[in-house]
């Protein structure tokens, strides 16, 4: 992914060339799928699959929150929309045999459409508000979407279970799915923020009276991010369904939500690599606090008050590993969102 | 006709008449000056041509068509671009990066280019991004161009606001208070680019400004306003003349 | 309509201690222009506090409004020093940071209290009975028409109510009457000239969590006492406090209050007329129909962006 950060260096790896590294990329996952499912331990293995899906979560979470400037405290909302029409879909074709796994990918893409239709809803309404009530907006909504799920017990020949939970979903996702699907997710979203397009984002976090001043629409933008975001949660709440197997409405409620906000928090608003290595992090090292079980969440949370109070800006401050171009973090700036009214 | 026609504009805001019966005319070319006491509405003028307000009675003609109503993104896109009076930069953006942002509009690739990389996005990123880079070399920053914004000294994120509102291609600039907090050298070199830009680029250029001197050596016509009304409109000479303005400036000699 | 006197009676005394806790919400943000996240646990450390205060006094066999004054009083108490704590380890050192970072900060803060509440040294993961220290009896029964149709009010909404206007009204008399309150008046007004003006803003930064949170545990103990005390009772009542701050205006005294008694009243009316499933979700639905329709909510002024 060099090849932005050299723009104006005078050298650059041909896009072509970028792509078909993308694309071995993801081949490389097949094999090493069976790999890790020969050498690896069990729980490790999970641990690795849920950090691909924290990533996914998290960095589309990232092009809301971090890139875009906005502040959404639903994201494990659309989650579950993903989860939960995948899961069901699934439930009911549970394909099988030679078009399985073709059968898996249109179902993930279909419940992360699903879930970019909740992104479009949301966005269009919470698009008058602004800083602390635009989080309060998307956490009611992030409930309301909990509230549906656990009062319908289905949608047509559909299963969602309501309270109880969905389960029996066949698994089909592995090690190679998830990481596929970070791959994608990570992939797009760097290409977004750091096209010329996609200068947009930033410029809306920056100042939206400014950026309206240069043509930027900006209700378009901050629409757009919120359905890019909600897809790609939507995907990685597929991914979990199909992963997993069992759905329970409970795990999808703002406490996930607030968790994918530390992440993008702590990795550094607006940093794509930062908060993958926070989601990466923030996903093993509870894990491996267990035995720390009752303090665990204790750390946790004082770690974010730390960081707030000693290094807002975040883990890279904004900037991106692989980069050596400085991307400044939403937090330090003068954004009208961001910036304290007194 | 215009290409800019301002008639009868009137904004109130509450029971505060900020504008009022305020006509106006600006050309391809022309340099004119729009000055007055604070207060006066001059801002006020600025944000209903940019649609940042709406006015309460007129019109705002661009190349004979209404803008008003119209969104402050569509204004800038139908070709009036401005600064503003405490400058606004995207400060967390590279000087490069705030230029680009106002050729977005000009982006012709979509969605999909921008993720698949596209040849034809590649062309075009590179060519906008030479096009940047030439815009900041006429404004002397081209060898700060990947600081960021907010490191800038202010005189130069002065110049860098110019430099990206004229990136989107306008046909009407408005430069509100660009030599507010510049010294004295800064300012003889801002008088040179605000002509260079009115002649290089023939556009026509709307100014705010509170200093006099400035006003009076670049502008061809100059408004002066005072509680929302038009004392006076004229050539500096006329301007410094009239009897109404000197006595809004509170005697004061203008000049 | 013996159906409805009652739910009207029940959401009466739950929204009651809704506008107990807006309280909090809409003066802090009055004067910091800050959603204090963690308003909801000190609610709920406000049940904990006075969870132990009830064990503690147990034996001695107290007479009920004796007991009862202890237990609120050290609620408030303790509130009152958390409340400050909060302010001033949290907030203070980000008083000039972007609003968001005093946000995320607020979260972590709320995480904190629910995960120190859940260790066994402060509370415990699990939900345990209140004290038996006032025993939950009818004091009101109407009979309706016939036998079936009874409406009854119990001693703790009474309670609910009663210590919810008292408090108002103690709350109105501070704010309106006293030196501390005209100062805190004059900070959510003008929070830059006001100490300019002579006025310690610290010190009424201070004042204002230590009432908001002192109102948070009384509403804390009458919830613990009518249900039972839990480490995450505080986070959905925080919730639907916060939505009646906005409903009435955020920034807005009586409006909290007026807010906070709308907010326990639809929640009841969804709740039996509806689905109890939908009582949680309700006030979120309400909140952005506010927040899209009149975000400056029943009571509140609106603030232009300044250009």
């Amino acid at each position: 992914m060099k090849d932005d950060g050299s723009r104006s260096r005078g050298w650059s790896v041909p896009a072509w060339g970028v792509n078909c590294a993308l694309v071995v990329l993801v081949a490389g996952m097949w094999p090493l799928d069976w790999v890790l499912v020969e050498q690896m331990d069990e729980y490790y293995l999970r641990v690795l699959i849920l950090v691909g899906l924290n990533v996914i979560l998290a960095t589309s979470l990232n092009l809301i929150n971090g890139i875009t400037g906005q502040f959404s405290l639903g994201h494990a909302g659309f989650m579950a929309i993903g989860a939960y029409a995948t899961g069901s879909l699934m439930k009911y074709f549970s394909p099988t045999g030679a078009g399985a796994e073709a059968a898996l990918l249109a179902l993930l893409i279909v419940g992360g459409l699903v879930a970019a239709v909740a992104g479009l809803l949301v966005g269009i309404p919470t698009l008058r508000l602004r800083g602390d009530y635009l989080a309060i907006a998307t956490l009611g909504f992030g409930e309301i979407i909990y509230t549906l799920i656990v009062t319908t017990d289905r949608i047509g020949p559909f299963e969602i279970g309501s309270s109880s939970g969905l389960h029996a979903i066949p698994i089909r996702t592995s090690f190679f799915w998830a990481y596929a699907g970070a791959i994608v997710c990570v992939a797009s979203i760097w290409r977004l923020s750091y096209s010329a397009k996609g200068l947009a984002f930033r410029a809306v976090r920056e100042d939206e009276i400014a950026a309206a001043a240069m043509g930027i629409d900006t209700t378009y933008y901050k629409v757009l991010a919120f359905v890019i975001g909600a897809f790609f949660a939507g995907v990685a709440g597929g991914l979990y369904a199909t992963y997993d197997g069992n759905l329970a409405p409970e795990s999808f409620r703002f406490t996930k939500s607030i968790e994918l906000v530390v992440m993008v928090v702590l990795g550094g608003s607006g940093s794509i690599t930062g908060v993958v290595v926070a989601a990466a992090v923030l996903t093993y090292l509870p894990e491996q606090l267990r035995f720390f079980a009752e303090w665990r969440m204790v750390i946790y949370s004082l770690a974010l008050i730390l960081m707030m109070l000693l290094r807002p800006e975040g883990l890279l401050g904004g900037r991106e590993l692989l980069r050596w171009r400085r991307v400044a973090a939403a937090t330090t700036v003068g954004g009208d969102a961001v910036q304290s009214g007194r | 006709m215009a290409l800019l026609e301002i008639s009868n504009l009137t904004v109130q805001f509450g029971g505060l008449r900020a504008l009022s019966g305020f006509d106006f005319e600006l050309d391809e070319g022309q340099l004119h000056g729009l000055i007055g006491p604070n207060g006066a509405g001059k801002t006020t003028a600025f944000n209903v041509a940019t649609g940042v307000y709406q006015p309460t009675m007129g019109d705002v003609r661009l190349a004979g068509e209404s803008v008003v109503g119209a969104r402050p993104f569509e204004i800038n896109r139908l070709g009036i671009a401005r600064t503003f009076q405490n400058t606004r930069l995207f400060s967390g953006l590279t000087v490069l990066e705030n230029v680009l942002v106002g050729f977005n509009q000009s982006v012709t690739h979509g969605f999909w280019g921008t993720i698949l990389r596209t040849p034809h996005h590649q062309r075009e990123d590179r060519m906008h991004e030479h096009e940047a880079m030439r815009l900041l070399e006429r404004f002397g920053l081209a060898n700060r161009s990947e600081e960021l914004a907010q490191n800038l000294p202010y005189g130069d994120q002065r110049r860098l606001e110019i430099a990206r509102a004229l990136a989107t291609r306008p046909r009407i600039l408005l430069l509100d208070e660009p030599a507010a907090g510049m010294n004295p050298q800064e300012k003889i070199a801002l008088m040179d680019l605000i002509r260079f830009i009115r002649d290089e680029f023939s556009i026509g250029i709307w100014l705010i400004e509170h200093d006099m001197k400035l006003v009076m050596a670049i502008c061809e016509r100059i408004t002066v306003l005072d509680h929302g009304e038009t004392i006076a409109v004229g050539t500096a000479a006329e301007v410094q003349a009239d009897p109404k303005v000197i006595e809004a400036y509170l005697g004061e000699p203008v000049g | 309509m013996d159906y409805l006197t009652q739910q009207l009676i029940n959401g009466l005394s739950i929204g009651a201690t809704y506008a107990l806790i807006a309280l909090g919400y809409t003066m802090v943000y009055g004067v910091l222009r800050l959603i204090n996240f963690a308003h909801g646990e000190v609610y709920m450390m406000g049940a904990v506090v006075a969870y132990w205060i009830a064990i503690g006094i147990a034996p001695w066999g107290w007479p009920v409004w004796g007991a009862l004054a202890v237990i609120f009083g050290g609620a408030m108490g303790a509130c009152a020093v958390l409340g400050f704590a909060i302010e001033f380890f949290a907030y203070r050192p980000l008083r000039n940071k972007p609003r968001l970072v005093v946000l995320i900060t607020a979260i972590g803060v709320s995480l904190l209290l629910q995960n120190l509440a859940q260790t066994r040294y402060v509370f415990g993961p699990t939900p345990e009975a209140f004290p038996a220290v006032i025993e939950a009896k009818t004091v009101v029964r109407w009979t309706m028409g016939g036998p079936d149709n009874v409406v009854t009010v119990s001693n703790l909404d009474l309670l609910s109510l009663g210590l919810s206007l008292g408090l108002m009204g103690v709350l109105a008399w501070v704010v309106l009457r006293t030196r501390q309150g005209l100062a805190l008046r004059a900070v959510s007004y003008r929070f830059d000239t006001s100490s300019l003006m002579g006025i310690n803003t610290n010190r009424t930064i201070s004042f204002t969590f230590m009432l908001g949170s002192a109102l948070a545990a009384v509403a804390g103990v009458v919830d613990a006492i009518r249900y039972d005390v839990r480490p995450l009772m505080g986070l959905m009542p925080g919730l639907k406090a916060f939505v009646a701050a906005v409903l009435g205006g955020i920034g807005s005294i009586p409006g909290a209050f007026v807010g906070g008694l709308v907010i326990g009243l639809i929640e009841t009316l969804v709740k039996g007329y509806l689905s109890s499933a939908y009582s949680d979700a309700v006030a979120f639905v309400v909140l952005i129909v506010i927040l899209l329709v009149r975000p400056s909510g029943i009571l509140g002024r609106y603030e232009a962006e300044k250009l």
